[in-house]
Protein backbone atom coordinates (compact mmCIF):
# COMPACT_ATOMS: atom_id res chain seq x y z
CA UNK A 1 0.00 0.00 0.00
CA UNK A 2 2.43 2.31 0.59
CA UNK A 3 4.40 2.19 -2.42
CA UNK A 4 1.51 3.69 -3.80
CA UNK A 5 1.97 6.61 -1.59
CA UNK A 6 5.70 6.73 -2.43
CA UNK A 7 4.97 6.97 -5.98
CA UNK A 8 2.19 9.81 -5.25
CA UNK A 9 4.64 11.45 -3.70
CA UNK A 10 7.50 11.44 -5.10
CA UNK A 11 6.22 12.19 -9.13
CA UNK A 12 4.60 15.05 -7.44
CA UNK A 13 7.24 17.17 -5.47
CA UNK A 14 10.83 15.31 -5.76
CA UNK A 15 10.26 14.39 -9.20
CA UNK A 16 8.09 17.38 -10.04
CA UNK A 17 7.35 17.65 -14.00
CA UNK A 18 8.55 21.26 -14.09
CA UNK A 19 10.71 21.38 -11.23
CA UNK A 20 13.18 18.26 -12.03
CA UNK A 21 12.64 17.46 -15.87
CA UNK A 22 11.87 20.76 -17.37
CA UNK A 23 8.51 19.55 -19.45
CA UNK A 24 5.35 21.50 -20.42
CA UNK A 25 7.59 24.43 -20.58
CA UNK A 26 6.27 25.99 -23.20
CA UNK A 27 2.83 26.65 -21.79
CA UNK A 28 4.08 26.81 -18.00
CA UNK A 29 5.64 29.93 -18.81
CA UNK A 30 3.13 31.03 -21.64
CA UNK A 31 -0.32 30.57 -19.80
CA UNK A 32 0.56 31.64 -16.16
CA UNK A 33 0.06 35.11 -15.93
CA UNK A 34 -3.16 35.00 -14.47
CA UNK A 35 -4.24 32.57 -11.25
CA UNK A 36 -7.23 31.80 -12.92
CA UNK A 37 -6.05 29.92 -16.57
CA UNK A 38 -2.94 28.55 -14.93
CA UNK A 39 -5.79 26.30 -12.87
CA UNK A 40 -7.39 25.66 -15.66
CA UNK A 41 -4.36 24.59 -17.63
CA UNK A 42 -3.50 22.80 -14.48
CA UNK A 43 -6.62 20.51 -14.43
CA UNK A 44 -6.60 20.14 -17.89
CA UNK A 45 -3.48 18.72 -18.38
CA UNK A 46 -3.63 16.35 -14.87
CA UNK A 47 -7.59 15.16 -16.77
CA UNK A 48 -5.29 14.03 -20.25
CA UNK A 49 -2.60 12.58 -18.11
CA UNK A 50 -4.75 10.22 -15.82
CA UNK A 51 -6.10 9.37 -19.61
CA UNK A 52 -3.34 8.71 -21.52
CA UNK A 53 -0.74 7.37 -19.24
CA UNK A 54 -2.52 4.80 -18.35
CA UNK A 55 -3.95 3.97 -22.24
CA UNK A 56 -0.10 3.94 -23.18
CA UNK A 57 0.99 1.51 -20.33
CA UNK A 58 -1.41 -0.91 -21.96
CA UNK A 59 -0.71 -0.35 -25.09
CA UNK A 60 3.17 -0.31 -23.98
CA UNK A 61 2.35 -3.44 -22.41
CA UNK A 62 0.28 -5.52 -24.92
CA UNK A 63 1.30 -4.04 -28.30
CA UNK A 64 4.32 -2.58 -28.32
CA UNK A 65 6.86 -4.47 -26.07
CA UNK A 66 9.28 -7.28 -26.98
CA UNK A 67 7.02 -10.09 -26.76
CA UNK A 68 4.48 -8.40 -26.31
CA UNK A 69 2.34 -9.63 -29.13
CA UNK A 70 2.43 -13.56 -27.84
CA UNK A 71 -1.03 -13.53 -26.38
CA UNK A 72 -2.28 -12.90 -29.20
CA UNK A 73 -0.01 -15.96 -31.12
CA UNK A 74 2.75 -18.06 -29.73
CA UNK A 75 4.74 -17.39 -33.36
CA UNK A 76 4.65 -13.66 -32.80
CA UNK A 77 6.96 -14.15 -29.33
CA UNK A 78 9.85 -12.67 -31.00
CA UNK A 79 8.48 -9.57 -32.83
CA UNK A 80 10.02 -6.16 -31.33
CA UNK A 81 7.40 -3.17 -32.51
CA UNK A 82 9.01 -0.89 -29.19
CA UNK A 83 10.21 1.51 -32.30
CA UNK A 84 6.96 2.28 -32.98
CA UNK A 85 6.88 3.77 -29.77
CA UNK A 86 6.66 7.08 -30.27
CA UNK A 87 4.30 7.63 -33.27
CA UNK A 88 1.87 5.10 -31.03
CA UNK A 89 1.88 7.28 -28.33
CA UNK A 90 1.59 10.97 -29.88
CA UNK A 91 -1.39 9.21 -31.88
CA UNK A 92 -3.05 8.38 -28.74
CA UNK A 93 -2.67 11.56 -27.20
CA UNK A 94 -3.52 13.73 -29.70
CA UNK A 95 -6.65 11.19 -29.90
CA UNK A 96 -7.47 11.71 -26.43
CA UNK A 97 -7.51 15.21 -26.39
CA UNK A 98 -9.77 15.51 -29.46
CA UNK A 99 -11.84 13.06 -27.67
CA UNK A 100 -11.95 14.99 -24.21
CA UNK A 101 -12.50 18.07 -26.08
CA UNK A 102 -15.40 16.70 -28.48
CA UNK A 103 -16.98 15.43 -24.36
CA UNK A 104 -16.52 17.89 -22.69
CA UNK A 105 -18.37 20.16 -25.45
CA UNK A 106 -20.82 17.97 -25.27
CA UNK A 107 -22.08 17.66 -21.92
CA UNK A 108 -21.02 20.02 -20.02
CA UNK A 109 -20.36 23.19 -21.40
CA UNK A 110 -19.70 25.54 -18.46
CA UNK A 111 -16.44 23.67 -17.95
CA UNK A 112 -15.83 23.49 -21.81
CA UNK A 113 -15.66 27.16 -21.51
CA UNK A 114 -12.88 27.25 -18.63
CA UNK A 115 -10.81 24.48 -20.37
CA UNK A 116 -11.58 24.78 -24.08
CA UNK A 117 -9.34 26.81 -24.91
CA UNK A 118 -6.57 25.12 -23.19
CA UNK A 119 -7.20 21.49 -24.72
CA UNK A 120 -5.55 21.49 -28.36
CA UNK A 121 -2.38 23.40 -26.22
CA UNK A 122 -2.11 19.80 -24.37
CA UNK A 123 -1.39 17.61 -27.72
CA UNK A 124 1.92 19.34 -28.20
CA UNK A 125 2.57 19.68 -24.27
CA UNK A 126 5.52 17.72 -23.48
CA UNK A 127 4.82 16.52 -19.91
CA UNK A 128 1.84 14.64 -21.18
CA UNK A 129 3.89 12.90 -23.92
CA UNK A 130 6.95 13.08 -21.36
CA UNK A 131 4.67 11.29 -18.80
CA UNK A 132 3.86 8.23 -21.01
CA UNK A 133 7.63 7.99 -21.83
CA UNK A 134 9.05 8.16 -18.40
CA UNK A 135 6.47 5.70 -17.63
CA UNK A 136 7.68 3.72 -20.28
CA UNK A 137 11.30 3.59 -19.06
CA UNK A 138 10.20 2.92 -15.58
CA UNK A 139 8.23 0.16 -16.15
CA UNK A 140 11.13 -1.15 -18.31
CA UNK A 141 13.65 -0.53 -15.68
CA UNK A 142 11.08 -2.30 -13.36
CA UNK A 143 10.28 0.58 -11.27
CA UNK A 144 6.46 0.39 -11.68
CA UNK A 145 5.39 -2.84 -11.96
CA UNK A 146 1.55 -2.85 -12.23
CA UNK A 147 -0.97 -0.91 -13.72
CA UNK A 148 -1.84 0.71 -10.08
CA UNK A 149 1.52 2.42 -9.76
CA UNK A 150 1.16 3.71 -13.33
CA UNK A 151 -2.06 5.03 -12.38
CA UNK A 152 -0.73 7.03 -9.49
CA UNK A 153 2.08 8.29 -11.32
CA UNK A 154 -0.17 9.65 -14.03
CA UNK A 155 -2.35 11.52 -11.48
CA UNK A 156 0.13 12.90 -9.20
CA UNK A 157 2.50 14.08 -11.92
CA UNK A 158 -0.05 16.30 -13.24
CA UNK A 159 -1.29 17.24 -9.86
CA UNK A 160 2.41 18.06 -9.26
CA UNK A 161 1.99 20.08 -12.83
CA UNK A 162 -0.68 21.87 -11.71
CA UNK A 163 0.86 23.02 -8.31
CA UNK A 164 4.09 24.57 -10.16
CA UNK A 165 2.11 26.58 -12.71
CA UNK A 166 -0.67 27.68 -9.95
CA UNK A 167 2.46 28.69 -7.93
CA UNK A 168 4.35 30.86 -10.74
CA UNK A 169 1.22 32.67 -11.64
CA UNK A 170 0.49 33.58 -8.43
CA UNK A 171 3.94 35.14 -7.95
CA UNK A 172 3.54 36.81 -11.44
CA UNK A 173 0.71 38.30 -10.33
CA UNK A 174 2.46 39.70 -7.18
CA UNK A 175 5.37 40.96 -9.58
CA UNK A 176 3.27 43.12 -11.83
CA UNK A 177 3.97 45.85 -9.09
CA UNK A 178 7.22 45.75 -8.72
CA UNK A 179 9.60 47.51 -10.65
CA UNK A 180 11.52 44.86 -12.91
CA UNK A 181 15.08 46.09 -14.71
CA UNK A 182 13.86 46.63 -18.50
CA UNK A 183 15.48 43.84 -20.00
CA UNK A 184 14.86 41.40 -17.29
CA UNK A 185 10.93 42.08 -17.36
CA UNK A 186 8.44 39.87 -19.30
CA UNK A 187 10.15 36.36 -19.98
CA UNK A 188 13.66 36.80 -18.08
CA UNK A 189 12.72 37.55 -14.68
CA UNK A 190 9.80 34.71 -15.02
CA UNK A 191 13.01 31.99 -16.14
CA UNK A 192 15.06 33.28 -12.74
CA UNK A 193 11.70 33.19 -10.29
CA UNK A 194 11.31 29.35 -11.92
CA UNK A 195 14.99 28.89 -10.54
CA UNK A 196 14.14 29.73 -7.40
CA UNK A 197 11.71 27.88 -7.26
CA UNK A 198 13.23 24.90 -8.53
CA UNK A 199 15.59 25.59 -5.62
CA UNK A 200 13.16 25.31 -2.83
CA UNK A 201 11.55 22.12 -4.74
CA UNK A 202 14.56 20.06 -3.95
CA UNK A 203 14.31 20.33 -0.63
CA UNK A 204 11.77 17.88 -1.27
CA UNK A 205 14.48 15.55 -1.90
CA UNK A 206 15.50 14.97 2.07
CA UNK A 207 12.17 13.53 2.40
CA UNK A 208 12.14 9.37 3.92
CA UNK A 209 9.88 7.99 1.53
CA UNK A 210 10.13 4.73 3.55
CA UNK A 211 9.78 6.18 6.35
CA UNK A 212 6.34 4.78 7.04
CA UNK A 213 7.42 1.47 5.47
CA UNK A 214 9.96 0.82 8.19
CA UNK A 215 9.77 -2.11 10.15
CA UNK A 216 10.28 -1.29 14.05
CA UNK A 217 13.70 -1.72 14.87
CA UNK A 218 14.83 -3.10 18.05
CA UNK A 219 16.69 -0.15 19.44
CA UNK A 220 20.68 -0.10 19.84
CA UNK A 221 20.08 1.03 23.66
CA UNK A 222 18.38 -2.26 24.93
CA UNK A 223 20.37 -4.79 22.52
CA UNK A 224 23.15 -5.07 25.32
CA UNK A 225 20.72 -4.88 28.63
CA UNK A 226 18.96 -8.15 26.90
CA UNK A 227 22.45 -10.70 25.93
CA UNK A 228 24.31 -9.64 28.59
CA UNK A 229 26.41 -12.50 29.04
CA UNK A 230 29.81 -13.37 30.57
CA UNK A 231 31.61 -12.87 27.57
CA UNK A 232 32.22 -9.15 26.87
CA UNK A 233 33.80 -8.61 23.93
CA UNK A 234 31.30 -10.56 21.26
CA UNK A 235 28.56 -8.48 22.64
CA UNK A 236 30.45 -5.06 21.45
CA UNK A 237 30.61 -7.01 18.13
CA UNK A 238 27.00 -7.85 17.95
CA UNK A 239 26.30 -4.01 18.78
CA UNK A 240 28.41 -3.12 16.16
CA UNK A 241 27.14 -4.79 13.83
CA UNK A 242 23.60 -3.94 14.28
CA UNK A 243 24.75 -0.60 14.25
CA UNK A 244 26.06 -0.58 10.74
CA UNK A 245 23.39 -2.30 9.56
CA UNK A 246 20.97 0.60 10.56
CA UNK A 247 23.29 2.32 8.85
CA UNK A 248 23.41 0.69 6.06
CA UNK A 249 19.85 0.98 5.91
CA UNK A 250 19.43 4.66 6.45
CA UNK A 251 21.68 4.78 3.46
CA UNK A 252 19.30 2.83 1.23
CA UNK A 253 16.41 4.54 2.69
CA UNK A 254 17.95 7.78 1.53
CA UNK A 255 18.69 6.82 -2.31
CA UNK B 1 11.92 41.84 -53.14
CA UNK B 2 9.26 39.49 -55.21
CA UNK B 3 11.40 39.33 -58.27
CA UNK B 4 10.10 36.33 -60.46
CA UNK B 5 13.02 34.71 -59.83
CA UNK B 6 14.12 34.76 -56.73
CA UNK B 7 17.83 33.50 -56.33
CA UNK B 8 18.03 30.53 -54.10
CA UNK B 9 20.33 32.83 -51.31
CA UNK B 10 18.71 35.98 -52.37
CA UNK B 11 18.66 38.58 -49.24
CA UNK B 12 15.20 37.31 -47.82
CA UNK B 13 16.01 33.84 -47.97
CA UNK B 14 19.57 34.47 -45.81
CA UNK B 15 17.61 36.92 -43.37
CA UNK B 16 15.23 33.15 -42.90
CA UNK B 17 18.48 31.73 -41.41
CA UNK B 18 20.32 34.46 -39.99
CA UNK B 19 16.90 36.00 -37.88
CA UNK B 20 16.14 33.33 -35.42
CA UNK B 21 20.04 34.15 -34.34
CA UNK B 22 19.05 36.88 -32.67
CA UNK B 23 16.01 39.26 -33.54
CA UNK B 24 13.27 36.22 -33.57
CA UNK B 25 15.31 33.73 -31.38
CA UNK B 26 13.29 30.66 -30.74
CA UNK B 27 14.04 29.97 -26.94
CA UNK B 28 15.03 33.64 -26.11
CA UNK B 29 12.52 35.70 -28.31
CA UNK B 30 9.28 33.83 -29.08
CA UNK B 31 9.64 31.36 -25.98
CA UNK B 32 9.75 27.76 -27.84
CA UNK B 33 11.30 24.43 -27.07
CA UNK B 34 12.32 25.20 -23.93
CA UNK B 35 11.95 22.04 -22.22
CA UNK B 36 15.02 20.24 -24.00
CA UNK B 37 17.00 23.25 -23.77
CA UNK B 38 17.13 22.91 -20.33
CA UNK B 39 17.26 19.24 -19.90
CA UNK B 40 19.86 18.47 -21.62
CA UNK B 41 22.81 21.63 -21.10
CA UNK B 42 24.69 19.45 -18.33
CA UNK B 43 27.38 18.19 -21.53
CA UNK B 44 28.59 20.32 -24.35
CA UNK B 45 28.42 16.62 -26.03
CA UNK B 46 24.76 16.05 -25.44
CA UNK B 47 23.77 20.16 -26.48
CA UNK B 48 25.47 19.16 -29.20
CA UNK B 49 23.94 16.49 -30.37
CA UNK B 50 20.27 17.10 -29.54
CA UNK B 51 20.55 20.91 -31.38
CA UNK B 52 21.85 18.73 -34.43
CA UNK B 53 19.03 16.30 -34.19
CA UNK B 54 16.35 19.35 -33.90
CA UNK B 55 17.50 21.07 -36.64
CA UNK B 56 17.47 18.19 -38.68
CA UNK B 57 13.98 17.57 -37.60
CA UNK B 58 13.10 21.04 -37.93
CA UNK B 59 14.12 21.52 -41.27
CA UNK B 60 12.91 18.22 -43.02
CA UNK B 61 9.95 18.31 -41.31
CA UNK B 62 9.81 22.00 -42.66
CA UNK B 63 9.85 20.89 -45.84
CA UNK B 64 7.86 17.56 -45.65
CA UNK B 65 4.93 19.89 -44.47
CA UNK B 66 5.38 22.57 -47.04
CA UNK B 67 5.12 19.92 -50.16
CA UNK B 68 1.95 18.77 -48.40
CA UNK B 69 0.57 22.41 -47.76
CA UNK B 70 -1.93 22.34 -50.37
CA UNK B 71 -3.30 18.36 -49.51
CA UNK B 72 -3.38 18.85 -45.72
CA UNK B 73 -7.02 19.45 -44.57
CA UNK B 74 -7.07 22.53 -41.82
CA UNK B 75 -9.17 20.71 -39.17
CA UNK B 76 -6.84 17.73 -39.07
CA UNK B 77 -3.51 19.65 -39.77
CA UNK B 78 -2.40 19.46 -36.10
CA UNK B 79 -2.23 15.59 -36.42
CA UNK B 80 -0.77 15.00 -39.76
CA UNK B 81 2.27 17.53 -38.10
CA UNK B 82 2.33 15.50 -35.48
CA UNK B 83 2.85 12.19 -37.03
CA UNK B 84 5.50 13.70 -39.83
CA UNK B 85 7.25 15.20 -36.42
CA UNK B 86 6.96 11.86 -35.09
CA UNK B 87 8.20 9.84 -37.94
CA UNK B 88 11.54 11.94 -38.52
CA UNK B 89 11.79 11.55 -34.50
CA UNK B 90 12.09 7.88 -34.86
CA UNK B 91 14.71 7.86 -37.56
CA UNK B 92 16.76 10.08 -35.44
CA UNK B 93 16.12 8.25 -32.69
CA UNK B 94 17.24 5.04 -34.51
CA UNK B 95 20.27 6.91 -36.01
CA UNK B 96 21.27 7.87 -32.70
CA UNK B 97 20.95 4.56 -31.50
CA UNK B 98 22.81 3.05 -33.57
CA UNK B 99 25.81 5.50 -34.18
CA UNK B 100 25.88 7.25 -30.71
CA UNK B 101 24.46 5.09 -28.35
CA UNK B 102 25.77 6.78 -24.96
CA UNK B 103 24.29 9.73 -26.10
CA UNK B 104 21.24 8.00 -26.76
CA UNK B 105 21.28 6.51 -23.42
CA UNK B 106 22.01 9.90 -21.85
CA UNK B 107 19.38 11.98 -24.07
CA UNK B 108 16.68 8.63 -22.21
CA UNK B 109 13.09 10.31 -23.25
CA UNK B 110 14.52 14.05 -24.72
CA UNK B 111 14.94 12.28 -28.02
CA UNK B 112 11.22 11.04 -28.12
CA UNK B 113 10.49 14.58 -26.29
CA UNK B 114 11.61 16.27 -30.00
CA UNK B 115 7.74 15.93 -31.06
CA UNK B 116 6.36 17.85 -29.25
CA UNK B 117 8.98 20.63 -29.01
CA UNK B 118 7.40 23.44 -29.40
CA UNK B 119 10.09 24.82 -32.07
CA UNK B 120 8.42 22.05 -34.66
CA UNK B 121 4.58 22.78 -34.21
CA UNK B 122 5.30 26.76 -34.28
CA UNK B 123 7.62 26.63 -37.25
CA UNK B 124 4.98 24.54 -39.42
CA UNK B 125 2.23 26.29 -38.16
CA UNK B 126 3.70 29.78 -38.84
CA UNK B 127 5.95 29.52 -41.77
CA UNK B 128 5.48 25.87 -43.16
CA UNK B 129 1.80 25.92 -44.40
CA UNK B 130 1.91 29.13 -46.37
CA UNK B 131 5.42 29.26 -47.74
CA UNK B 132 7.42 26.91 -50.67
CA UNK B 133 9.61 24.32 -49.78
CA UNK B 134 12.90 26.30 -49.85
CA UNK B 135 11.68 28.93 -47.97
CA UNK B 136 10.76 26.65 -45.33
CA UNK B 137 13.94 24.81 -45.38
CA UNK B 138 16.31 27.50 -44.69
CA UNK B 139 13.66 28.65 -41.98
CA UNK B 140 13.80 25.21 -40.50
CA UNK B 141 17.50 25.45 -40.69
CA UNK B 142 18.09 28.56 -39.45
CA UNK B 143 15.83 28.05 -36.44
CA UNK B 144 17.20 24.72 -35.38
CA UNK B 145 20.43 26.66 -35.42
CA UNK B 146 19.14 29.30 -33.29
CA UNK B 147 17.96 26.91 -30.69
CA UNK B 148 21.25 25.30 -31.04
CA UNK B 149 23.03 28.44 -30.36
CA UNK B 150 21.50 29.05 -26.96
CA UNK B 151 21.80 24.99 -26.03
CA UNK B 152 25.53 25.93 -26.64
CA UNK B 153 25.81 28.63 -24.25
CA UNK B 154 23.57 27.33 -21.47
CA UNK B 155 25.86 24.28 -22.03
CA UNK B 156 29.04 25.50 -21.86
CA UNK B 157 28.51 27.61 -18.87
CA UNK B 158 27.17 24.65 -16.75
CA UNK B 159 29.89 22.09 -18.24
CA UNK B 160 32.47 24.53 -17.24
CA UNK B 161 31.77 26.12 -14.34
CA UNK B 162 30.17 22.36 -13.25
CA UNK B 163 32.74 19.79 -13.75
CA UNK B 164 35.09 21.86 -15.48
CA UNK B 165 35.26 20.26 -18.67
CA UNK B 166 34.46 21.47 -22.26
CA UNK B 167 33.38 18.37 -25.20
CA UNK B 168 34.58 16.06 -21.95
CA UNK B 169 38.10 17.31 -22.55
CA UNK B 170 39.27 18.22 -18.43
CA UNK B 171 40.38 21.70 -19.45
CA UNK B 172 41.55 23.25 -15.95
CA UNK B 173 42.85 19.74 -14.51
CA UNK B 174 41.74 16.79 -13.41
CA UNK B 175 39.46 17.00 -9.95
CA UNK B 176 40.20 13.56 -9.43
CA UNK B 177 43.70 13.61 -9.51
CA UNK B 178 44.32 17.17 -7.98
CA UNK B 179 46.32 18.48 -10.60
CA UNK B 180 45.98 22.10 -12.73
CA UNK B 181 43.97 24.65 -10.79
CA UNK B 182 42.03 21.67 -8.19
CA UNK B 183 45.91 21.71 -6.89
CA UNK B 184 45.63 25.26 -5.61
CA UNK B 185 42.15 24.17 -3.90
CA UNK B 186 39.47 25.25 -6.82
CA UNK B 187 36.81 23.24 -6.39
CA UNK B 188 33.75 22.48 -8.93
CA UNK B 189 30.42 24.54 -8.63
CA UNK B 190 28.02 21.29 -8.26
CA UNK B 191 25.40 23.14 -8.37
CA UNK B 192 25.94 24.24 -12.11
CA UNK B 193 24.51 20.39 -12.51
CA UNK B 194 21.21 21.15 -11.23
CA UNK B 195 18.12 21.77 -12.79
CA UNK B 196 18.02 25.20 -10.99
CA UNK B 197 20.70 26.60 -12.27
CA UNK B 198 19.67 25.95 -16.19
CA UNK B 199 16.84 28.07 -15.97
CA UNK B 200 18.46 31.00 -14.14
CA UNK B 201 21.28 30.92 -16.94
CA UNK B 202 18.65 30.97 -19.48
CA UNK B 203 17.08 34.00 -17.31
CA UNK B 204 20.75 35.61 -17.41
CA UNK B 205 21.34 35.06 -21.33
CA UNK B 206 17.59 36.59 -21.74
CA UNK B 207 19.00 39.30 -19.66
CA UNK B 208 22.25 40.39 -21.52
CA UNK B 209 20.31 39.61 -24.90
CA UNK B 210 17.91 42.04 -24.23
CA UNK B 211 20.44 44.41 -22.37
CA UNK B 212 22.11 44.68 -26.16
CA UNK B 213 19.12 44.54 -28.31
CA UNK B 214 16.82 47.31 -26.38
CA UNK B 215 13.90 46.12 -28.93
CA UNK B 216 13.14 43.24 -27.48
CA UNK B 217 12.31 44.30 -24.05
CA UNK B 218 8.57 43.80 -23.09
CA UNK B 219 6.45 46.40 -22.23
CA UNK B 220 5.13 45.81 -18.88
Amino acid sequence: MFEYFNIFLKSMFIENMVFAYFLGMCSYLAISKKVSSALGLGIAVTFVQVMTVPLNYLMYEYILKPGALQWLDPTMAELDLSFLTFILFIASVATIVQLVEMIVEKFSPSLYNTLGIFLPLIAVNCAILGGSLFMQQRVDSGTYANFGHVLTFAFSSGIGWAIAIVLLAAIREKMEYSNVLPPLRGLGITFITTGLMAIGFMSFGGVDLNAFNKKPQPKVDEVPVTTVTPEIVPVVDSLQVVVDSVKVDSNQVVK
Amino acid sequence: MSDKKEGLFSKSNIKLVTNPFNDDNPVTVQVLGICSALAVTVQMKNAFVMALSVTVVVAFGNVIISLLRNLIPNRIRIIVQLVVAAALVICVDQVLKAYAYDVSKQLSVFVGLIITNCILMGRFEAFALGNKPWPSFLDGLGNGLGYGIILMIVAFFRELLGSGKLFGIELIGSSVEKTGAYASGYVNNGFMLLAPMALIIVGLIIWVQRGINKKLIEKN
